[in-house]
């Protein structure tokens, strides 16, 4: 009798020990193929999958902190180098999950042409932008701008949001016809894209690498390190291509 | 202090003091019937003006970027009176302004108005005062440390307010880039020197507005305790 329920508690202690818990801090503009990754990741190996969406620059400002995270999956591949060099992650953990894929995007249709023509034409009230001093998307967008050779003629027009997902909402609401996001923002896995959009050639900007990387907080916890090896799996590689990632 | 922290200074201070006129101008009627009414609108008009206190700016950014936007309500209308729309515009950010920054101007206002006793008033009407008169030469004279508090209040919750200039400014210099969105963005983009120059600034500016409306109130009683002890 005694043994049997000492035996049953070591299961349980065990057990416990393999369900791991993996506390995540995750890119805004990643958050919604991470829910789908999370819930993949937690059917396969019983783990739980906590994850914080919000800005990268904010995570690193918080990490440095202290904040108790196992892993980031960024929004740029600067961070995670960062962090490593700080002695804040593990060294040589970082890699690229997935490549982001700048788009020039209108809530409404036939604006955005398949060329981008509509950026030189000036028929437009407002380009939104993101911050391109702390958004990837937005120093990808100035440089499309650069390479255009459209910086004078475009920078009255120009609005910043401090984030890709407020450039968004800035384009989403009709107050900026025209902006550039990322297409993960405008694609619904198995729907068209609503509006009208011109997915931007890569040979006019800046790859835009998006790194995950195991903090030291998670360095000894196992879940976190399953969670990284899932994220290079071909399940998370299809969830992550279906919204618009390359990678 | 560079030209482009100048720039940033200089419109938030503008921002600040056209939002404070402004709600001077609107608050004083406004408080003046919140205090004195007994009509059944009266919470509900009262919630309204405090709501901005309680949601969280976000909110009232969302539902601006979308009210002036150009499918909403407010956006159409502006752009039916040729006004063009108030997303990323200085004009936009006054009205935001004005909304976000109402409760403490209205607020402290009410208190002082509810404060004069109906007496007073009357006694004033005996002497053939009419309500304009009254409202006049005596009400405000009786209220001046309620607008006193409710213009620094003003200025200085319009100085701070950072979410829903935020959501419908789009960080333009010289337009809509204020105080509290350029610290931001130092912040986030990790430089920190020139946000401590700006953090910096804004706790000794709050620390002198608020040192400095506790002393005025303290001087009113003073005043007020010396001849009015014999009311």
């Amino acid at each position: 009798m005694l043994a049997g329920t000492l035996a049953t508690f070591c299961l349980l202690v065990a057990a416990s020990a393999q369900a791991g818990t993996v506390t995540v801090a995750v890119a805004a503009n990643f958050a919604g193929p991470m829910a789908r990754i999370a819930e993949g990741f937690a059917a396969a190996t019983g783990h739980t999958v906590k994850t914080s969406a919000g800005p990268t620059g904010k995570f690193y400002s918080q990490i440095i902190q202290g904040a108790p995270f196992d892993l980031l999956i960024a929004a740029d591949d600067a961070t995670p180098k960062k962090l490593i060099a700080d002695g804040h992650a593990v060294a040589g953990s970082n890699f690229t999950y997935a490549i982001g894929v700048l788009v020039l995007w209108s809530a409404q249709p036939a604006v955005v042409d398949d060329q981008g023509a509509v950026l030189a034409s000036g028929r437009f009230n407002k380009l939104a932008v993101a911050n391109p001093k702390l958004a990837p998307y937005g120093a990808a967008a100035m440089q499309v701008i650069q390479a255009r050779s459209l910086t004078d003629a475009i920078t009255p027009k120009l609005v910043t949001g401090e984030s890709i997902a407020q450039t968004y909402q800035f384009v989403f609401t009709g107050n900026a016809e025209l902006g550039f996001v990322a297409l993960s923002q405008v694609v619904v896995p198995g729907k068209p894209v609503t509006g009208s959009h011109w997915r931007v050639p890569s040979n006019l900007y800046g790859e835009i690498r998006q790194d995950a990387v195991l903090l030291k907080n998670g360095a000894k916890n196992p879940a976190a390190t399953a969670l990284l090896d899932y994220l290079k799996s071909p399940a998370a590689k299809a969830v992550i291509q279906s919204h618009g990632y390359g990678g | 202090m560079d030209a482009a922290t100048w720039t940033v200074v200089w419109l938030t201070a503008q921002l600040a003091g056209l939002t404070t006129v402004l709600l001077l101008l609107i608050g004083t009627p406004l408080a003046w019937w919140l205090a004195r009414t007994r009509s059944p609108a009266k919470p509900v008009l009262a919630a309204l003006v405090t709501m901005p206190l309680v949601l969280p700016p976000s909110v009232l950014g969302f539902y601006l970027l979308l009210l002036m936007g150009p499918h909403g309500p407010v956006g159409q209308l502006t752009q039916w009176l040729g006004l063009g729309r108030l997303p990323f515009t200085f004009g936009g950010l006054v009205v935001a302004s004005v909304i976000a920054s109402m409760p403490f101007v209205v607020q402290p206002l009410q208190q002082a108005f509810e404060a004069i006793p109906e007496r007073t008033l009357e006694a004033a009407a005996t002497l053939r005062a009419g309500p304009l008169d009254r409202f006049f030469t005596v009400a405000v004279p009786l209220a001046r440390p309620g607008f006193v508090t409710a213009s620094v209040l003003g200025f200085a919750h319009t100085v701070g307010e950072f979410g829903v200039v935020l959501m419908i400014g789009g960080n333009i210099p010289g337009q809509t880039r204020v105080l509290s969105v350029a610290l931001f963005e130092h912040v986030e983009a990790a430089e920190f020197a020139a946000a401590h120059r700006l953090a910096g600034g804004m706790v000794a500016f709050a620390l002198v507005v608020l040192v400095a409306l506790s002393l005025a109130n303290r001087a009113q009683h003073a005043d007020r305790a010396a001849p009015g002890a014999a009311r």
